[in-house]
């Protein structure tokens, strides 16, 4: 269970350009669940995938897993349990390092970085079999450098590699929004597949509204750093793409945005 | 004429060690590390220090490594746990490294012609005492330098290794894999910088002596080596020459050279370019000018500029 109690964000405090985002914000998502957020730009939906993470500080509240407190763990502490992926394809592998190393890295997470051999061979039919599952024509690409791959493919490695090591938290950050429709629907497919199959809880931040329908098992829509719908279970099912965007651009309108 | 280009050799290999430290934080880590002006004279300090007082001549390779170390750390803490920008964290270090290096050593010191150095030292010549003296610094910078190439390659295909390269290339990615990206840039510098002293250390050994002011432009010239060396390698990697033996199995080795290789190779050009311009009779306080200049075109040519960071 992820809980996010009483948390207070201010943007700039204390200088003219102070902006306070969320106030006393609260929101638990259950085990296993598959929250999908949408909400118009500036809404908080990002700021609130950082503060889970520990990338921005917060002035008020907390962040409790299964009811204990991580707000002083560092960012990185927090991964330790935790994947992410994030909007730009290039974000989630190092460009320089050929796709088997960065797998290599990927598969160390949790152990330490020690002397031991860094690309271990034996583990390369396993990299296969997984990148063949992707679809992409990729096993045949290990010795590619990352920063050769389409955006796509990268995105989809990035995929695979937050969650190649036992993990209970995965964050999307609109990471399929730098994607060409057909791209973004594969990535889609594959994220949901992932998740049902490691029974992941699971926050994705989408401004794609369709996908916000169609997965996961609970919607919410942020305006100005607040839950204006939050469905879950039946009741989102048996949400309509309508209902969401007559609701978006109501809040749209309002905001000016 | 033969003299001279067997002591420029030498020149350029030992100061491959100092471009090798370069290589890490410059090319590795994204960190243009000033501090190296100030590591390299503090591995030399040390290193006259200690063969003033007639310590075993090669003690004093890992001594200089591990104060050299200290000097990264130091630069390390200052951005990582400070916070202070990269290029201003080496900086400090230089400047206060200048003091330091007075207190070690004074403004200069001599090592006299009957102290043992590692060129003249039992071991070496148990095995090479018939070369000349100029044959055997050759042997032994060549061996010194083949030797960490080598330690640095086997280390860059560990997972300490492998995450050091992560973390210059994607920093976020390292925090994602649950590893803290200060700790990592720490362990970056303070390898560099051990490599940077040991440079420091070799140069007292084969010209016995100390100067406070020998670290000005040894960043630039470990850049310029480091840029040089991957320019042309970059070059030869796409050459028909470099694909050809890319198809065989038994050279393939020969096609692709490591990063390492590379700054060698550079390391050693850079210092035939400038003693070129030496030899052609510009005076010898004009040497720093000609680095200098000779950086400056390097950067042109190779359309580098140094805002673009080349990777191992």
């Amino acid at each position: 269970m992820l809980e996010l109690r009483d948390v207070t964000k201010i943007y700039n405090p204390g200088a003219v350009t102070e902006q306070r985002l969320f106030q006393n914000f609260s929101l638990t998502v259950e085990e296993g669940q598959f929250v999908a957020i949408v909400g118009s730009n500036g809404s908080g939906k990002t700021s609130m995938l950082n503060i889970i993470c520990g990338s921005i500080p917060i002035e008020g509240g907390d962040v409790l897993v299964d009811g204990t407190s991580i707000g002083k763990l560092r960012d990185y502490q927090r991964y330790a349990g935790m994947g992410r992926v994030y909007q730009n394809p290039s974000a989630g592998t190092c460009p320089n390092l050929t796709m088997l190393e960065n797998l290599s890295l990927a598969d160390n997470k949790g152990r330490p970085f020690g002397l031991g051999r860094a690309v271990d061979r034996r583990r390369v039919d396993f990299y296969r079999e997984r990148l063949r599952s992707l679809g992409l024509g990729l096993e045949e690409k290990l010795d590619v450098k990352m920063g050769a791959l389409s955006g796509g493919q990268r995105q989809a490695v990035a995929l695979l590699m937050a969650t190649m090591t036992p993990l209970r938290f995965l964050i999307l950050d609109e990471h399929t929004a730098a994607l060409d429709p057909k791209t973004a629907d594969a990535v889609m497919v594959l994220t949901d597949r992932v998740i049902r199959e490691k029974k992941l809880t699971a926050v994705m931040v989408t401004h794609n509204l369709r996908y916000a329908v169609e997965y996961g098992d609970r919607i919410l829509m942020m305006n100005r750093g607040r839950v204006v719908l939050d469905r879950a279970g039946e009741e989102k099912r048996s949400t309509s793409m309508d209902d969401i965007l007559s609701m978006f651009n109501r809040i749209s309108m309002e905001s000016g945005s | 004429m033969l003299d001279l280009l067997v002591s420029t050799l030498t020149q350029g290999l030992i100061y491959a060690l100092v471009s090798f430290g370069v290589y890490i934080t410059y090319s590795i880590l994204d960190f243009p590390d000033l501090g190296v002006d100030g590591t390299f004279p503090l591995g030399a300090a040390v290193t006259a220090v200690l063969l003033v007082r007639g310590t075993d001549p090669w003690l004093t390779l890992p001594i200089a490594m591990a104060v050299g170390a200290l000097a990264g750390l130091f630069t390390g803490f200052v951005h990582v746990k400070l916070g202070v920008r990269n290029l201003l964290a080496g900086i400090i270090t230089m400047t206060a490294l200048f003091s330091v290096n007075l207190q070690i050593a004074g403004s200069n010191l001599t090592v006299d012609r009957g102290t043992d150095t590692i060129f003249t030292s039992a071991p070496v010549m148990a095995f090479l005492g018939d070369m000349t003296l100029m044959g055997r610094k050759l042997a032994v910078s060549f061996l010194l330098v083949l030797a960490v190439k080598l330690a640095l390659d086997a280390y860059f295909k560990t997972k300490s290794g492998l995450l050091l390269r992560a973390v210059g290339d994607n920093a976020d990615l390292v925090t994602s894999l649950a590893q803290d990206r200060g700790a990592v840039k720490l362990l970056g510098l303070v390898i560099s910088n051990a490599l940077v002293a040991l440079g420091g250390c070799v140069v007292v050994h084969e010209q016995r002596s100390f100067s406070a002011t020998m670290g000005t432009g040894q960043l630039v010239y470990g850049l310029a080596a480091v840029i040089i060396g991957v320019s042309l390698m970059n070059v030869y990697a796409a050459s028909p020459a470099a694909r050809a033996l890319r198809k065989g199995k038994l050279l393939r080795f020969l096609a692709s050279p490591a990063g390492t290789t590379s700054v060698i190779l550079g390391s050693i050009l850079y210092k035939l370019c400038v003693q070129a311009a030496l030899s052609a009779g510009l005076p010898a306080n004009m040497m720093k000018l000609v680095t200098a200049a000779l950086f400056l075109l390097v950067l042109v040519l190779s359309g580098r500029k140094g805002e673009e960071i080349i990777h191992a």
